[in-house]
């Protein structure tokens, strides 16, 4: 029957549309599942390095190493920024730039000037629009990143800190609450923020070996490298529990346009042979 | 008998976590047995193997680098997972920097541009490092 070509073809493209969304939405599941479990294997690595360093505030060090000491005035601050390579995934990046903007915004105001370090094609192809100085860039890491990938890095920043550029270091991703909660967070880095917690009783140090400053920078700079790897990986977990949800919510979508096409392309139907009916008629009265 | 915590730790993993009787590992400055009640110590480690003696045997693990801490009760061993070499790192970051002022100087240019160019700092890096790699060789 020729009544409502147009919204059969509608139908169809969006039917296609459907099978699309929720292919994608299965696959971001199951890489969601993966992300996570990447996640928590990262974790003990992490908080083990804090441990230590812990430990090392309240040793009696005779070194102060500058991560660990704050200067004293703050003009230049870098922002090692993590977003997605991909897009369709719902608001995550876009939340993320917001609330980074904002604080940009705050920096700036007070004076102190801000570079970028971004991680992700999204994050590049944002914050090149946006006259910031971006001194390093990292895309394509794919869903299982490599460790030895992100060091060229995170050694940029870390060498504009060493020479006095820059006086603080922030990052910027997005943080796994729960499959349905990301949490866009900006926190500090470099300089650590050490919790002054009751200081010991008696006073201890360590033996260092080869000497304080080697195994000292050694350890800061996995523990900070360890912090940029766990926000990687905790973004392609947020960056996939999203995209989850953001296709299931469009898959349904989906369901209810076809839901009301299929309700107009009935009634379309249904009037023609209506009318149909009422022309024999009329014609058979007629005769 | 006393015993020791040991745990050994990559980014990516927990590799071991257990009680030991005793741990040797590859420090910097030549191989460290490790007792229990032993002095607080941090070294950095190079290349090789660790063992962990335990009740029922020997573990060994291998470990391209990293850091040990000891405690009385506890050692924290921390392995790379990513085999350090200053060129190595230097020529990361130099790539790095190398797509910065890629994405900076098409700074108008539509988002979709982000693709092709990656690519083409990419490319840029590899010709760049084998034109040096050229130069080193003659």
């Amino acid at each position: 029957m020729a009544v409502g070509k147009e919204i059969r073809t509608q139908i169809k493209s969006i039917k296609n549309t459907q099978k699309i969304t929720s292919a994608m939405e299965m696959v971001a599941a199951s890489k969601m599942k993966k992300a996570q479990d990447r996640m928590q294997a990262s974790r003990p690595y992490a908080e083990k390095i804090l441990n230590v360093i812990g430990h090392l505030t309240h040793a009696n060090s005779e070194f102060k190493h500058p991560y660990m000491t704050a200067s004293e005035e703050n003009k230049r601050v870098g922002v090692i920024v993590i977003s997605s390579d991909r897009g369709l995934c719902g608001g995550l990046n876009t939340n993320l730039f917001r609330s980074l903007l904002k604080d940009i915004a705050a920096w700036q105001s007070d004076k102190v000037d801000v570079e970028l370090c971004t991680i992700g094609k999204k994050s590049t192809s944002f914050f090149k629009n946006t006259g910031l100085t971006i001194n390093s860039v990292l895309t394509d890491l794919g869903d299982t990143p490599h460790f030895d990938d992100l060091l060229g890095a995170i050694k940029v920043m870390l060498d504009r800190y060493d020479s006095g550029e820059i006086d603080q270091i922030m990052i910027a991703y997005n943080r796994f609450e729960n499959t349905m909660t990301q949490v866009p967070t900006v926190k500090q880095i470099v300089p650590m923020e050490i919790t002054d917690e009751e200081s010991m009783d008696h006073h201890w140090d360590y033996i260092y070996e080869p000497d304080a400053e080697t195994a000292l920078s050694a350890l800061l700079v996995r523990y900070i490298e360890a912090l940029v790897y766990q926000g990687i990986v905790e973004n392609i977990a947020c960056e996939q529990s999203s995209r989850m949800v953001a296709m299931h919510s469009a898959t349904e979508n989906a369901g209810d346009m076809i839901d009301e096409l299929e309700l107009i392309y009935n009634k379309a139907r249904q009037a023609a042979i209506t009318q149909e009916i009422s022309e024999i008629v009329a014609g058979a009265a007629a005769v | 008998m006393s015993v020791i915590h040991v745990d050994v730790v990559s980014a990516t993993e927990e590799i071991y976590s257990g009680e030991a009787k005793c741990v040797f590992a590859p420090a910097s400055m030549g191989e460290i047995g490790i007792y229990p009640k032993h002095v607080a110590l941090i070294s950095t480690l190079k290349p090789g193997e660790v063992r962990v003696e335990t009740e029922n045997g020997m573990e060994s693990i291998f470990v391209s680098g990293g850091i040990i801490e000891v405690q009385p009760d506890t050692v924290t061993i921390f392995s790379d997972t990513a085999i350090r070499a200053n060129d190595l790192d230097e020529s990361k970051a130099l790539e790095a920097k190398q797509r910065a002022e890629e994405a900076m100087s098409n700074a108008q240019g539509a988002q979709d541009v982000s693709s092709t160019q990656a690519a083409l700092a990419e490319s840029l890096v590899q010709l760049q490092m084998i034109s040096k790699m050229r130069g080193k060789k003659r």
